[in-house]
């Protein structure tokens, strides 16, 4: 067996550290070394999507990704987007236009949304359904997936103008 | 599934990196976006004794203008390709194709030398360098070198790189202003590898063509330059014959293999297809307009 490498990083604004293997992939250290299940694991080969995060601000798939390599950077997992209780709003957006069913695949359709929201603040209907096809969701779900999104940029602009 | 046991090393140069190279004697896999490597080693397809990161070594990702050409340090991720103004202002045909390589999250990791040196044939940016007569340069113990894209892809994910040997950077000539250009892709789904791709570029001189580069994806072991379907342009000029000459040309060059995703046949028809598409498209765009 490999050496074991001790991994320091900072997820969801807490500084945490672990001792791995080199091949633990980044999504079981998330799950199994630091208790964070909200991130789930499809199909380990980063077709599916369920296991995005963001690293360092910008969408991955922790999948395809070794956790040694994410040693000193900054993760955020769906467990990190609610505040005091509150929903992120566009988690708020997903519950209020049902844009989840069973619920797997909606951590990373969140984190893959946010950047995409980040990188495309004024996004088409064909551009949120071009960038949400980086998620897999097998309720077929995706109407509601995108009402959400849609609903999410347009809460943002009302909140930017004030109303 | 979990990736096999390896040996991991994150070294801080390319010295460093190169030596452990020579120490594994090709028992060593580079990490570079891991985007391609990682499910290799997910599925067990890839043994390796050990992997080489070349993530924590500074001065690998740089995009620059220099000499009429698009210089990309090999480290350089897709997404920032995509997001580059000097990509999309000089080369807006590099950062269409970037636009289609996986999805947004794959991009973040996945790096343009990455992508050249696993050779999918299907992939975009093998079909990009072989289009735009590109090189890449590869440095070893030996010292540098520098490869064209013909010499570069040797057949299915295999290129001529040694094993002790890494590829550190990519050089696109720039078409010249008023060239047109076109990146036309079919697949199922969007962020899916291509079927097929066909990439061109067309300089025009009124229904003159000077020069015309096509290559496709998808259609063969390695990306196919479309030599004499371009020679029917530059002979007989960007008419509506030429166009359909050259396109059915296209399919002829082509030897593509059947698999699960499509048939040989439907290939062949799709180079055809897609180089007819490709020259309207960049045609449009060489008159000015936005095709």
């Amino acid at each position: 067996m490999a050496e074991r490498v001790t991994v320091r990083l900072t997820v969801n604004g807490q500084r945490r550290e672990g001792r791995c293997e080199p091949r633990k992939l980044l999504v079981d250290f998330l799950r199994e070394d630091l208790g964070l299940t909200g991130t789930h694991v499809g199909c380990e080969h980063g077709i599916c999507g369920a296991c995005t995060v963001l690293l360092d601000g910008q969408a991955v798939r922790a999948c395809l990704m070794l956790a040694v390599q994410a040693d000193g950077a900054t993760i955020t997992t769906v467990e990190g987007l609610a505040t005091d209780g509150r929903l992120h709003p566009l988690q708020q957006a997903f519950h209020e236009h049902h844009a989840l069913q069973c619920g797997f695949c909606t951590p990373g359709m969140l984190l893959a949304a946010l950047d995409f929201l980040e990188t495309h603040p004024d996004p088409t209907e064909a551009e949120i359904r071009e960038a949400l096809a980086a998620v897999l969701c097998r309720c077929t779900g995706y109407q509601g997936i995108v009402e959400a999104v849609q609903a999410a940029v347009r809460a943002r602009a009302a909140g930017r103008s004030g109303r | 599934m979990k990736p096999p046991p390896f040996e991991y090393h994150a070294p801080a140069s390319l010295e460093e990196a190169l030596a452990l190279l020579v120490r594994y004697g090709g028992e060593a896999k580079l990490l570079a976006g891991g985007q391609s490597l990682v499910p290799l080693l997910n599925f067990r397809l890839l043994r390796p004794a050990a992997l080489v990161d070349l993530n924590r070594i500074p001065g690998l990702a740089y995009i620059r203008e220099e000499d009429g050409r698009l210089v990309l340090g090999a480290m350089t991720r897709q997404r920032a390709i995509e997001f580059s103004d000097v990509v999309r202002r000089r080369l807006p045909l590099l950062h269409a194709a970037t636009r289609l390589v996986g999805h947004l999250p794959i991009r973040t990791r996945g790096t343009i030398g990455g992508s050249l040196a696993h050779a999918d044939p299907a992939a975009e940016y093998p079909a990009l360098l072989t289009a735009l007569e590109g090189e890449v340069v590869a440095v070893s113990p030996r010292g540098r070198r520098v490869l064209a894209a013909a010499e570069l892809f040797r057949t299915y994910l295999t290129t001529s790189l040694g094993t002790d040997e890494i590829l550190v950077e990519v050089r696109l000539p720039l078409p010249p202003p008023g060239a047109g250009w076109a990146f036309e892709e079919f697949s199922r789904r969007h962020g899916d590898f291509a079927i097929v791709a066909v990439a061109a570029v067309v300089e025009r001189e009124g229904a003159r063509c000077r020069r015309a580069r096509l290559a496709a994806a998808g259609a063969g072991p390695v990306p196919v330059r479309l030599r004499e379907a371009e020679a029917i342009l530059e002979r007989d000029g960007l008419g509506e014959d030429a166009l359909r000459a050259a396109a059915a040309r296209a399919a002829e060059l082509v030897e593509p293999d059947s698999d699960v995703h499509a048939s040989a046949e439907y290939r062949r028809h799709l180079t055809a297809v897609l180089t007819e598409r490709a020259l309207r498209r960049a045609l449009a765009r060489a008159d000015g307009g936005d095709g």
